[in-house]
C-alpha cells in the first residue's frame, strides 16, 4: 500500500508569482502604448521638437512612461531568467550573465528616469 | 509491417530534421525576439528616447535619420521583433484563459499572429516613410 503524504504536492511559488508578474506588465505596457497613441492622436499634431517636449514635461507622462519602462524591464527580466535557465546549464555563467542582466536594467532605470526628468530642461 | 515501420522512427530528437508545427515556430520567435528586444533594444530605445526629448539639434538629428529610407528599412526589422513579441505575447494571454486551445484554432491564431506582426510592421514602416 502507497502511504499517502501529508505534504502538500507545491512548488516554492515564486515560479507563479514570475509568470503573473509577467502578464501584468505586459498589460500594463500594452495599456500604456494604447493610451499614449490615444493622447497624440487627441492633443496633437506633434511635429516639432517644443510640442513633444511639452508633452514629456508633463508630470502624469513622465510618470506613466517610467512605471512603463519599470515594467518593461522587470518583464525583460523574467523572460531572460526564464531563457538563461532553460539553456545555460553551467552555473557560473548563468550567474555572471543574470548579475550582468540586473545591474544593466538597474542602470537603465536611473538612465530613464534622467531622460524623463533632466533633458531637455 | 507494423514492426517494420516503428522501427524507422527516428531514435533521437534533432531540432533541425524536424518540422515543427507553426504554433512551435511562431513561439520561438517570440522567445529568440525577446532576447534580441532586451539586448540590444532596451539601449537603442534609450538612445532614441535620450535623442528625442535630448534638445533641438538631437531631435532635428533625429528626424533627419528618420527620413533616410536605409534606415527605415533597417528599423523594420526591430519594429517587426517588437510587433511580434506583442502580438504572439496576446496570444499567450489568450491561452492562459483557456481560450483559443483546440489545435485547429492554435493553428489559426498562429498564423493570424505572423500575418499581424508583419502587417503592423508595414504600416508603421508606411507612416515613419
Amino acid at each position: 500500500m502507497v502511504k499517502q503524504s501529508k505534504l502538500a504536492v507545491t512548488g516554492a511559488h515564486y515560479g507563479l508569482k514570475d509568470w503573473l508578474v509577467q502578464r501584468i506588465t505586459a498589460i500594463l505596457m500594452v495599456l500604456y502604448l494604447a493610451l499614449m497613441i490615444v493622447v497624440i492622436l487627441a492633443t496633437g499634431p506633434y511635429q516639432d521638437y517644443v510640442a513633444w517636449k511639452n508633452l514629456f514635461h508633463q508630470q502624469w507622462v513622465r510618470f506613466a512612461t517610467l512605471i512603463f519602462f519599470i515594467g518593461l524591464f522587470w518583464h525583460a527580466w523574467i523572460g531572460l531568467r526564464n531563457v538563461l535557465m532553460d539553456y545555460v546549464h553551467a552555473t557560473a555563467v548563468r550567474l555572471m550573465l543574470q548579475i550582468l542582466a540586473i545591474v544593466s536594467l538597474l542602470f537603465y532605470t536611473v538612465w530613464t528616469a534622467d531622460i524623463l526628468w533632466n533633458t531637455g530642461n | 509491417m507494423v514492426a517494420k515501420t516503428y522501427s524507422k522512427r527516428p531514435k533521437h530528437l534533432n531540432l533541425l530534421k524536424i518540422k515543427q508545427p507553426f504554433p512551435a515556430v511562431i513561439s520561438i520567435i517570440h522567445r529568440i525576439t525577446g532576447v534580441l528586444l532586451f539586448f540590444p533594444g532596451i539601449p537603442i530605445l534609450l538612445c532614441i528616447l535620450q535623442d528625442f526629448l535630448g534638445s533641438q539639434e538631437s531631435f532635428d538629428h533625429l528626424q533627419e535619420n528618420l527620413r533616410n529610407p536605409l534606415i527605415v528599412l533597417i528599423l523594420l526589422l526591430p519594429l517587426w521583433f517588437f510587433f511580434h513579441h506583442v502580438c504572439a505575447g496576446i496570444r499567450h494571454l489568450a491561452l492562459d484563459q483557456h481560450m483559443g486551445v483546440e489545435l485547429q484554432q492554435a493553428r489559426t491564431s498562429a498564423y493570424l499572429v505572423f500575418i499581424m506582426g508583419i502587417m503592423l510592421t508595414a504600416l508603421t514602416g508606411w507612416l515613419l516613410w
